[in-house]
C-alpha cells in the first residue's frame, strides 16, 4: 500500500534549511528571533517525520523513492533522490524529535550568548544535512550529508572558538574523522566501480549483494564492506579512531546531546544498517564488525570508570554504546542494533541535557566538585537518574530492553565470548553511571560556597525536554521486548524468532545490579573505599585515566612522526630543491664573472680565447671520425 | 719520399712560435715581428703546396710573393699605428694597450 506522505518527505530536511538560509542571511540581528524561526523549523520537521512514521504503523508500507535527476553522463546516472522506508521514518522521527527538544533546551543554555542565532544557525544546518544524511537514497548523496555533519560537527564544537581546547578539540574531531571518511570514499568508488550499470542507489546494492549472485568477487565484497566499516568507526568513535569523540566534549552540552550521543555518531551505525547486504556477503567483515564493537564497548566503559569530566563520562559511555551497536551488527541482528540506536538516542541526549543543566547551574564539570544536588535540584536529579537507570540497563527502563536484544542476539549467534564481554560491560556502565550520579547529586556538596549558593534548578525551558526525553527513556523499550518483537518485524519485515532468553534476563539483570550496588556500597554508604582498587593497583587507575595513553601514543606515532616527515622534507626542500635554485643561480653569476674577466679590453685574451676554441672545434671535428 | 711533411712540420713549428710570440709578449713591436712569423709560415705553406701539392703549379708561388708584398704594406701601417699610439700614450706595453675594455 502506498502512502501519502512520504512523497513529502523532502520537505522535512527543507524546513532546517530554509531556517539556516534566513538565520544566515539576516544574521546578528535576530538574536532571539532567530532562535524562535530555527526552533519553529525543528517542529515542522518533527510533526512531517511524525505523520510520515505513523501512517507507516500498522500497514505494509511500500518503500518510497522520488528524486531527480542529478548527474547524468553518458550510462552512468546518480540521482539526486530520497527513500522513504521504516528505516529511515524511525530515524527520521528520532533526528527531529532530538533537535526539537535540543532547540528547545538551548534557549535556557545558551541564553546569554551574544552568538545564539549563530549557534541555531549551525544546528539547523546539522539537523538538515542529518536528515538528508537519513534519507538519501544513494551513497553519493549520503556521502555528501556525511561530510556536511562532520562539518557542523567542528563548527558547533569549536563554537566558543575563544577557548583554545574548543580549536583543538574542533580540529581534533574534524582530522580523525576524516581518516574513516576517506576509508567511506574509497569503498563507495570501488562500488562505483564493481556495480553493474555503476548503481550507487540502495535498492541496487541490496540486489547484488542480497542474492549472493557473485558479480561482486568475494575479496572485494570484503574490501568494500571493510573500508564501509572504517568511515563508520571514523564517524561512531570506534576503536581505534574514538579519540575524537571525548574532546568533542568542548563544545556546547546541548551539542553534545544532539550530536554526540543521539545522532551523528549514530550516522556510522545507520551507515552500515543501510549497507547491511554488503556486510552479510561477507563473514570475515562481520567478525571484524563484532569484534571492534565488543572491543570498543569494554574498552570506553573502562575508561569510563576513571574519568572526572561530568561529560566525559558521558562521552565515553556513548563510545561504549555505539561499539553495542557495532557488536549486534556484527552478529548479524540489523533490529536489536537500530533498537539499541532507538532507546540511546534518547536516554543519553537526556543524560547530556541533565549533565547540561548540571553545568549551568555551578559551572563545573568535574563531578568530584559537584555533590548533594540532588536535593537543589530536583528534576535534572530525578531525569538524570531515569536516564542513568535505562543506561546501566535496569528493567523496566528502554536501555534494558535494547541491551538485552543485543545480548541474546550474541549469545543466538553464536558467539559466547562476545556475550561475555557484553555482560562485562554491563556491568561497568552500571558501575560508571552509579559512581557518576552518586558523586553528582547524592551526599554533601564538595564545591566552594558560590558554586553551592548558584546550585538551583534550570529554568522551565531546559527542564521540560528532559522530562520528555525521561518519559521516552522510560517507554521507548517496550517497542521491541522478549515477547513482542514489534519493532524488528517492522523494520526487517520478518519475525524474529527470539524469545525471552532466561541466561540473558538473568546475567544482564544480575551484571547491572552488582555495577549499582558496588556503586553504591562505594560512594554512598562508603563501606567500600572508592580508592581500594587505585591504591593497591595505582598503575591501573592511572593506565585508565590517561585512557590506556591512546593520545599519548597517536600524538608520538602519527603526530611526531609527521612533523618529523615533515621536518625531513623541509630539510630536503632546503638543501636540494632550494639547492638547486641557489646553484643554478650562482653558476650562471660565477660563468658572468669569468666571461667579465675575460673582456679585459686586451688584444692577447680574446685572442687565446680564439685560438683555444678553434682548437676546441678542429679536436671536436676531428674526434667525430673516431666515434 | 716527399718532403712535403718536412715543409708542412717547419711552417707549423713557425707559426705556433709566431702565435706563442702574439699571445705572450708585452712589447708591441715585437708582437708585430711575431704577426709577420705566422705570415711566413703561411707563405712557406703556400710555396711547399705549390711544389709538392695534388696539382702543382707555380700560381702559389707568385701568390706567395703576392702575399710577401701585402705583408710589407700591413707592417708599415702597423708600425705607423704603433708610432701613433707610442705618442699618445707613450708606451709599448700592450697591457696597456686595454681601451677595448672600458
Amino acid at each position: 500500500m502506498s502512502s501519502v506522505f512520504s512523497q513529502y518527505a523532502w520537505l522535512v530536511p527543507a524546513f532546517p534549511v530554509a531556517a539556516f538560509a534566513i538565520l544566515t542571511a539576516l544574521g546578528r540581528s535576530l538574536s532571539r528571533a532567530g532562535a524562535v524561526i530555527a526552533t519553529i523549523a525543528s517542529l515542522a520537521s518533527f510533526i512531517l517525520s511524525l505523520i510520515i512514521a505513523i501512517e507507516r504503523i500498522g500497514q505494509n508500507a511500500e518503500d518510497y523513492v522520488g528524486g531527480i535527476d542529478w548527474l547524468r553522463t553518458g550510462a552512468v546516472n546518480i540521482s539526486a533522490g530520497y527513500e522513504v522506508t521504516n528505516l529511515t521514518s524511525l530515524m527520521l522521527v528520532v533526528v527531529t524529535l532530538v533537535a526539537l527538544l535540543v532547540n528547545l533546551y538551548s534557549f535556557g543554555y545558551m541564553a546569554g550568548d551574544g552568538r545564539i542565532s549563530v549557534f541555531y544557525a549551525y544546528v539547523a544546518l546539522f539537523t538538515a544535512s542529518m536528515l538528508g544524511l537519513v534519507l538519501a537514497d544513494n551513497l553519493a548523496i549520503l556521502y555528501i550529508c556525511w561530510e556536511l555533519v562532520g562539518v557542523c560537527s567542528f563548527l558547533l564544537i569549536g563554537f566558543w572558538y575563544q577557548k583554545p581546547e574548543a580549536r583543538a578539540a574542533a580540529k581534533k574531531a574534524f582530522i580523525v574523522t576524516r581518516v574513516g571518511d576517506l576509508g567511506l570514499l574509497i569503498a563507495i568508488l570501488l562500488l562505483f566501480w564493481y556495480m553493474p550499470g555503476h548503481a550507487l542507489d540502495f535498492a541496487s546494492i541490496h540486489n547484488v549483494f542480497d542474492t549472493q549472485s557473485g558479480i561482486v568477487s568475494m575479496s572485494i565484497t570484503t574490501l568494500i564492506a571493510l573500508l564501509i566499516f572504517v568511515g563508520a568507526v571514523g564517524k561512531s568513535g570506534q576503536f581505534p579512531l574514538h579519540v575524537w569523540l571525548p574532546d568533542a566534549m568542548e563544545g556546547p552540552t546541548p551539542i553534545s546531546a544532539l550530536i554526540h550521543a543521539a545522532t551523528m555518531v549514530a550516522a556510522g551505525v545507520f551507515l552500515v544498517v543501510r549497507t547491511f547486504d554488503i556486510f552479510e556477503a561477507s563473514s570475515a567483515a562481520m567478525t571484524v564488525v563484532a569484534v571492534i564493537g565488543a572491543f570498543t564497548a569494554i574498552f570506553a566503559a573502562t575508561i569510563g570508570l576513571a574519568q572526572n569530566d561530568i561529560k566525559r563520562i558521558l562521552a565515553y559511555s556513548t563510545v561504549s554504546q555505539l561499539g553495542y551497536m557495532m557488536l549486534a551488527l556484527g552478529v548479524g541482528s540489523v533490529s536489536a542494533a537500530m533498537f539499541h540506536l532507538f532507546t540511546h538516542a534518547f536516554f543519553k541526549a537526556l543524560l547530556f541535557l541533565g549533565a547540561g543543566s548540571v553545568i549551568h547551574a555551578i559551572h563545573t564539570q568535574d563531578i568530584r566538585e559537584m555533590g548533594g544536588l540532588g536535593r537543589r535540584m530536583k528534576v535534572t536529579a530525578w531525569t538524570f537518574g531515569i536516564g542513568a537507570l535505562a543506561l546501566s540497563g535496569i528493567p523496566p527502563f528502554s536501555g534494558f530492553w535494547s541491551k538485552e536484544a543485543i545480548l541474546t542476539a550474541a549469545l543466538e549467534g553464536d558467539h559466547p565470548w562476545l556475550f561475555i564481554v557484553g555482560v562485562v560491560t554491563a556491568f561497568f556502565t552500571a558501575l560508571y553511571m552509579a559512581r557518576l550520579f552518586f558523586l553528582a547529586f547524592a551526599g554533601k556538596p564538595r564545591g566552594n560556597a558560590e558554586q553551592a549558593a548558584h546550585a538551583k534548578e534550570s529554568p522551565a525551558v531546559m527542564t521540560i525536554p528532559m522530562i520528555v526525553l525521561a518519559a521516552l527513556a522510560v517507554v521507548s523499550g517496550f517497542v521491541q521486548t522478549p515477547f513482542k518483537d514489534w519493532l524488528g518485524e517492522w523494520l526487517t519485515g520478518e519475525a524474529s524468532s527470539h524469545g525471552a532468553s532466561g541466561l540473558v534476563l538473568v546475567a544482564s539483570i544480575a551484571a547491572s545490579l552488582l555495577g549499582l550496588y558496588l556503586g553504591w556500597l562505594a560512594f554512598v554508604r562508603g563501606t567500600l573505599r572508592p580508592d581500594a582498587v587505585s591504591s593497591r593497583l595505582p598503575w591501573l587507575s592511572r593506565l585508565l585515566e590517561r585512557k590506556y595513553y591512546i593520545d599519548e601514543l597517536y600524538q608520538l606515532v602519527f603526530a611526531g612522526g609527521l612533523r618529523g616527515l615533515g621536518r625531513a622534507l623541509a630539510v630536503f626542500d632546503e638543501a636540494v630543491v632550494d639547492g638547486a635554485v641557489r646553484l643554478t643561480g650562482y653558476s650562471v653569476r660565477a660563468l658572468g664573472r669569468l666571461n667579465t674577466k675575460l673582456q679585459n679590453g686586451q688584444i692577447q685574451t680574446y685572442g687565446l680565447a680564439a685560438i683555444l676554441a678553434a682548437v676546441i672545434l678542429v679536436l671536436a671535428i676531428a674526434g667525430r671520425r673516431f666515434w | 719520399m716527399s718532403m712535403l711533411g718536412s715543409y708542412l712540420t717547419l711552417a707549423a713549428v713557425l707559426f705556433c712560435v709566431g702565435l706563442f710570440g702574439v699571445l705572450t709578449k708585452r712589447n708591441a713591436i715585437i708582437v708585430l715581428l711575431s704577426i709577420e712569423l705566422m705570415l711566413n709560415a703561411v707563405n712557406l705553406n703556400l710555396v711547399a703546396f705549390s711544389k709538392y701539392g695534388a696539382q702543382p703549379s707555380l700560381a702559389g708561388q707568385i701568390f706567395s710573393l703576392f702575399s710577401m708584398t701585402v705583408a710589407a704594406a700591413e707592417a708599415a701601417v702597423g708600425i705607423a699605428v704603433l708610432i701613433a699610439l707610442y705618442r699618445r700614450k707613450a708606451t709599448v706595453n700592450v697591457d696597456e694597450y686595454d681601451e677595448l675594455g672600458r
